[in-house]
């Protein structure tokens, strides 16, 4: 591609403070250091050891766990970066990236914001001044009604105008209150009056505001980029209409089902949005596209990278961290916008530490196991965490992006399908399988999405634990995993027995050879697998196996569960966690992640599309019964229960407690000495202490009655 | 054919100038009448081996078996299943004990006993089975018992006890009870090897009454199982009767009692499964590298070895079940030893005993196997080589498959008595580990000078086809009827044809049915009956689980000249 010349400005960029963390963190320095820019991590207490932190070429703590105090806490991050010597601070996404204030203060200090002019942040951020601002510009709003009188049949006329169906909306409060959908002008009049009357109730205040209804509503959103010198371009869109809980999971660039004469239209009216804020460096315009009209409208302007800048990169060829710096360094654009390229197509799956059966609740835990899809020019994964790193409650649950680019959707597609069956995670759930579930639908492979997708498609998407048939299947595929998981489990654990005997001399050694030898019969030993049911914890299962050693190597395995036959499967070790596994005939491989938690020992086993998750109990809890049973007793069966005699001849030393005081079960009563040691004689159980009639500096004798302790 | 093979196999580096010295010919005609005929009959023994075995597998019957589980209990293998290491091998010993032996079926003779390792040291386990007889101890179990107390106390293996036994089978208490190798000498046993630092650990996962409650008393450390395991002189019937006390057994001797009160054990377990991994725990935390291997250290033992060249499941097809057939021995031993390499000492003397350097799991071992009746020469070369292999502490291996020696005026003039004399003094007094693996047929001094039971060796197995007595059926016929005969003449009595083939034939049968292997097996006159294809596999075992025990200097008696 043709590149203009860099205009050399005065102070370029030598070291940049990236005010932020996970993978956004990384990804930048990435950039940074292929320029040749040194990186500047902050972290919160959290932090320490996680990936960003390691690769950054310095790192300065900011504050405790909580993002409020760390990473949203301006002048420790300013003050990090006067401390580095950074003359720059990008602030990736989330946290103070849309910060007008924070983007003043950085300009204040002499540093560099790595960003859009504070100005444009403050314009765009405020909803309705953005509006008004889009609107002046010539840019499609939805149409609507914002205005103050709230005369009934003036807001009849106005609703007809606009067109049904409306939406009704209280211009206060929130969470749907008071909202209404009408459908046909005959039902306005009731619903209006009935959403007055229920935001007056719930929020003091009655205004309420009309606007049209998109009854099936794309998410589109044009990436546009400026220089200081107001040049500004698009990179084309992108369609993020998969949401759930209003967030992105899939993300494609460019938007599946559009023309180009769509898209030009699209991309002039964010270039003119971006205008009217003399906006520069990175930034998005939302749209809201009805699939029923065609009609776009403006919602939002995001002046920061997104999430999901890289679906862009794909298919422009770009690297836009290195267009924010070199734009922040004062340069030009590189390209002019005919001469950026479209090339292909690109998706993003946003991986989620997530509860998917609970309405994707957010979900914390440790990455006992985590290997990502292999990369290549093609696939990218743009992650924060490595194994053995925790996802806390303080951030963004999100582990992972999964970035692939096909010359077309369809080739781009099965590339994503395929890297979702090799992303493999243990330790906290996670939405990957409802990721591969959403890509192989036949509406999405069709492009058919909208924001209402996930919704409208539920029946398909999620399992529904109640469905016998569904979890009968469910089960099935549970229980044949678990039996190549036991084999790959008992291959491994003798392998690593092996490998780890002492000595390992070999007049043992011969004792652990593959298969261990019986006299005259195979060994044989049952493996139990708890199966853990991620759509219905209560329909977890026990799965008792039967496990034969033949002779080749290979385990029969069986079962009195089902009617299933006899499996043979052999498992080989291919890699630290890889085996190829053969079973009735067919050679595939898996992948087994083995990890301790809570007494438990946690199975994790990946075959193609699958993953099941097992339990095996370790030991034992011990109970409050085993306690007892090893608490000292002082009862002798001579005296009536609750009685407590002496341990040992000794001296009184000290009396906590008087006599008749209720007491605790183990509190300390008194204190004996004997033998130069102190010992404390505790209540036996609840209630209260009777006949003790004892003081310091007394004697007792070995198993005289010191006191009893009675229920009352 | 051997050079490819051993360039096949990964080895220490063979030096060119050693190259292919000693290995042992295939030996075997695959194509010959006599290869299939053996293979069928052998087959036939092993089949019938096995299913002896799954049925002693199958324990007390699906009654008691189901009871046990009930109880939340194991069976006794699957206990140690949970005690070995994973993926270890078992080296199971007497599986058919008991075999045909009483009028009730007592599999395995009610305890199972064997070797395996346990945080990588070899230990001897001793578990009772309680759904045999309620785990009580007859008299063949009581010999089992100190057999497997025999082998600890010469291997120096920690022995650990799964006790779930009634004590003595009472109405047998003549058999079991009051003689030098009865009940009384499994805990005098005890009391020596916990003397001698052998350690002794008992797990009482059922019950542990009477005699037996000495077992975990004795031990150096016990695990007891809440609920199940119970240890008392006297159950309650027998307090209540005797004292009027009302006791209920958990109340009496439950892992409570002793584990905090009367210190008769030292853990106490939650249920068999926490039992059995405290176990485990106490073999790991068993401090032996003072007293085990500093010699071995300088064992030549080679960590790499090479597999035979042919096939050790051939071992099926060689040995013939008449044992008038001969075969060679070195075809046997082709098939057991490291890449069939065998470096025979006196190849061209005394013919009929073949004697030879070779290595089994990269452990150097000296081989005597029988080529024929052994003769005078072949009886000196005998002991001429365990004198060898005794001075360089080589364990010794004994093929056994022998008639007998060489009978007969000029033979005994040559001082055959004199030549096998010297070849028994030789067996005795070695102290090398041996091991003796019958594989055909074991008559008379043969079976004396080839290492027989009298001669202690440390392990003893036979082929389902071996056959064990005095001397044949049909010599041993010939004798007592030329006997009998001159017993009747002496009466007056003439004894007809008719008559005189009868009575032989009684003889031969009897003879038939004592010299059978399992016979023998079911007696413990050996430590069992394997299948041939595992003769490489339990000969290495074997003597790998005498590696424990230092090397010790052999002294020889008087050789008559």
């Amino acid at each position: 591609l043709p590149v203009r010349p860099f205009s050399d400005s005065p102070q370029r960029i030598e070291k940049i403070l990236i005010a932020n963390r996970g993978e956004i963190a990384c990804r930048i320095m990435r950039t940074a250091k292929r320029l040749g820019i040194q990186t500047v991590a902050v972290f919160s207490d959290a932090d320490r050891h996680s990936l960003h932190v390691k690769s950054a070429d310095e790192a300065v703590r900011i504050g405790p766990a909580p993002a409020r105090l760390s990473y949203l806490d301006a002048s420790s991050i300013l003050d990090a970066a006067v401390r580095t010597g950074a003359q720059a601070i990008h602030p990736g996404y989330g946290f103070l990236s849309e910060s007008s204030d924070f983007a003043q203060l950085c300009e204040d200090k002499g540093l560099t914001f790595i960003g859009p002019p504070a100005s444009a942040i403050r314009d765009m951020g405020d909803k309705s001044a953005s509006k008004r601002i889009m609107g002046a510009a010539g840019v499609p709003l939805v149409p609507g009604y914002h205005g103050k009188d709230q005369d009934i049949d003036l807001m009849k006329i106005e609703a007809d105008k606009i067109g049904y169906p409306i939406l009704i909306k209280p211009t206060h409060g929130g969470g749907g209150k008071g909202m209404r959908i009408v459908q046909s002008p005959d039902e306005f009049v009731e619903a209006f009056l009935g959403a007055q009357r229920e935001a007056a109730a719930s929020f003091g205040v009655n205004t309420i505001l009309l606007e049209k209804y998109i009854t099936q509503p794309r998410h589109i959103e044009v990436q546009i980029f400026g220089d200081k010198h107001g040049n500004v371009l698009h990179l084309y869109e992108r369609d993020c209409s998969v949401q759930r809980r209003h967030q992105k999971i899939i993300e494609e660039a460019p938007a599946p089902n559009v023309s180009n004469d769509f898209r030009s239209h699209l991309g002039q009216a964010a270039v003119s949005a971006a205008k009217a804020v003399s906006y520069h460096s990175a930034g998005t315009v939302e749209f809201i596209v009805d699939t029923v009209s065609g009609q776009f409208y403006f919602m939002e302007m995001n002046t920061r990278l997104q999430v999901e800048h890289p679906v862009t990169e794909m298919i422009v060829g770009q690297d836009l961290v290195e267009w924010q710096i070199r734009v922040a360094n004062g340069e030009h654009l590189p390209i002019s916008q005919s001469q950026v390229p479209l090339s292909g197509h690109a998706f993003e799956a946003r991986i989620y530490a997530e509860n998917v059966p609970k309405g994707f609740l957010p979900a914390t835990g440790v990455l006992h196991h985590y290997q990502h899809a292999p990369v290549s020019p093609s696939v990218r994964v743009e992650t924060g965490v490595e194994q053995g790193d925790s996802v806390s409650m303080h951030y963004d649950p999100m582990i992972a992006k999964l970035v692939v680019w096909g010359e077309n959707r369809a080739v781009a597609l099965v590339k994503l399908k395929d890297c979702l069956t090799k992303f493999q995670v243990a330790g906290v759930p996670t939405n990957i399988s409802f990721l591969s579930k959403l890509a192989n639908h036949r509406e999405f492979e069709n492009g058919n999405v909208e924001t209402h997708f996930i919704e409208h498609f539920k029946d398909d998407l999620f399992v529904n634990p109640s469905n016998l048939e569904v979890m009968n299947t469910v089960l099935g595929a549970a229980r044949f995993v678990a039996k190549l998981a036991a084999a790959c489990l008992i291959e491994k654990e003798n392998s690593v027995f092996r490998e780890i005997l002492p000595g390992s001399n070999n007049t043992i050694s011969i004792w652990y050879s593959s298969p261990p030898f019986r006299v005259n019969h195979c060994a044989r030993h049952t493996v139990e697998l708890e199966w853990e049911n991620e759509y219905d914890s209560s329909g977890s299962r026990l799965l008792t196996y039967s496990i034969t050693y033949k002779s080749d190597g290979s385990y029969l395995i069986e079962t009195e569960e089902d009617i299933s036959p006899p499996l043979e499967v052999k498992a080989t070790c291919v890699g630290d966690h890889d085996f190829r596994v053969e079973a009735d005939g067919v050679i595939m491989d898996v992948s087994l992640a083995v990890y301790s938690k809570d007494q438990t020992k946690h199975i994790h086993l990946w075959h193609g599309s699958h993953h099941h998750h097992y339990r095996q109990k370790l030991g034992l809890e011990l109970s409050d019964e085993d306690e007892t049973e090893h608490r000292p007793s002082f009862d002798r069966s001579s005296h009536p229960p609750g009685t407590v005699v002496a341990p040992m001849a000794g001296l009184v030393v000290k009396v906590l407690i008087k006599d008749a005081t209720k007491v605790e079960e183990g509190q300390p009563i008194l204190v004996l000495e004997a033998m130069k040691m102190e010992h404390a004689v505790k209540a036996p159980s609840a209630g209260y202490v009777r006949g003790l009639h004892l003081a310091a500096g007394q004697q007792v004798s070995d198993g005289s009655v010191l006191f009893s302790i009675k229920e009352e | 054919r051997g050079a490819l093979g051993s360039w096949r196999s990964v080895s220490a580096v063979q030096i060119t100038r050693d190259y292919s010295l000693g290995v042992l010919p295939d030996g075997v005609d695959r194509n010959s009448e006599a290869f299939s005929r053996n293979s069928k009959d052998m087959g036939l023994l092993i089949s019938d081996l096995q299913s002896h075995i799954q049925k002693v597998l199958a324990g007390g019957g699906p009654g008691a078996v189901k009871r046990n589980k009930s109880r939340n209990k194991l069976l006794p293998r699957e206990r140690i299943d949970r005690l070995l290491d994973p993926g270890a091998s078992f080296l199971e010993l007497s599986q058919l004990a008991g075999h045909e032996l009483y009028e009730d079926t007592l599999p395995s003779g009610g305890i199972i006993t064997g070797i395996g390792p346990v945080h990588g040291r070899l230990c001897m386990f001793v578990a009772n089975d309680p759904t045999v007889k309620g785990g009580t101890y007859y008299p063949i179990t009581v010999k089992k018992h100190l057999r497997a107390q025999e082998i600890a106390a010469r291997c120096k293996l920690p022995c650990v006890y799964l006790v779930d036994s009634g004590g003595a089978f009472l109405p047998k208490q003549a058999e079991v009870f009051p003689d030098r190798e009865n009940f009384g000498r499994i805990f005098y046993n005890q009391a020596l090897m916990s003397a001698e630092g052998i350690p002794q650990i008992a797990l009482v996962l059922g019950s542990c009454t009477a005699g037996g409650a000495y077992i975990p008393a004795m031990a150096d450390e016990s695990v007891m199982v809440k609920g199940n395991g119970t240890i008392f002189l006297a159950g309650p019937p027998l307090v209540k009767a005797a004292t009027g006390e009302d006791v209920s057994a958990e109340d009496l001797g439950g892992a409570s009692v002793h584990c905090k009160t009367s210190g008769v054990s030292d853990y106490f377990a939650q249920d068999e499964l926490h039992g059995l991994t405290l176990g485990r725990n106490i073999i790991k935390n068993l401090h032996m590298a003072g007293k085990q291997g500093l010699k071995s250290e300088l064992r030549s033992i080679s960590s790499e070895y090479k597999e035979p060249l042919f096939d050790v499941k051939e071992l099926r097809s060689i040995a013939p079940t008449d044992h008038k057939q001969q075969f060679d021995i070195r075809s046997v031993i082709a098939r057991i030893v490291d890449g069939s390499e065998f470096d025979e000492f006196k190849k061209l003397y005394g013919t009929t005993l073949v004697t030879g350097f070779a290595r089994i799991f990269g452990q150097p071992v000296g081989i005597i196997g029988n080529n024929g009746i052994l003769f005078n020469e072949s009886a000196l070369k005998g002991a001429h080589f365990i004198e060898l292999c005794t001075q360089r502490n080589i364990p010794l291996v004994f093929l056994q498959n022998i008639t007998g020696f060489m009978v007969g005026s000029r033979s005994e003039a040559n001082g055959i008595a004199k030549s096998g004399a010297k070849m028994v003094m030789a067996v005795s007094c070695a102290k090398v580990p041996k091991v003796t693996i019958i594989i055909g047929g074991s008559f008379g001094a043969g079976n004396y000078a080839m290492c027989g039971r009298a001669y202690s060796p440390d392990f003893m197995f036979l082929w389902p086809n071996a056959k064990i007595s005095v001397m044949g059926g049909a010599q041993a016929a010939g004798v007592l009827a030329q006997i009998e005969r001159s017993n009747k003449k002496k009466q007056g009595i003439e004894w007809d044809k008719e008559e005189e083939e009868k009575f032989k034939a009684k003889v031969v049968e009897a003879y038939e049915k004592e010299g059978n292997s399992y016979y023998s097996t079911a007696r413990l006159w050996d430590d069992g009956i394997i299948d041939p294809a595992d003769t490489r596999k339990v000969i290495g075992l074997s003597i790998a689980a005498t590696m424990n025990r230092d090397p010790e200097e052999t002294k020889f008696g008087v050789f008559r000249m």
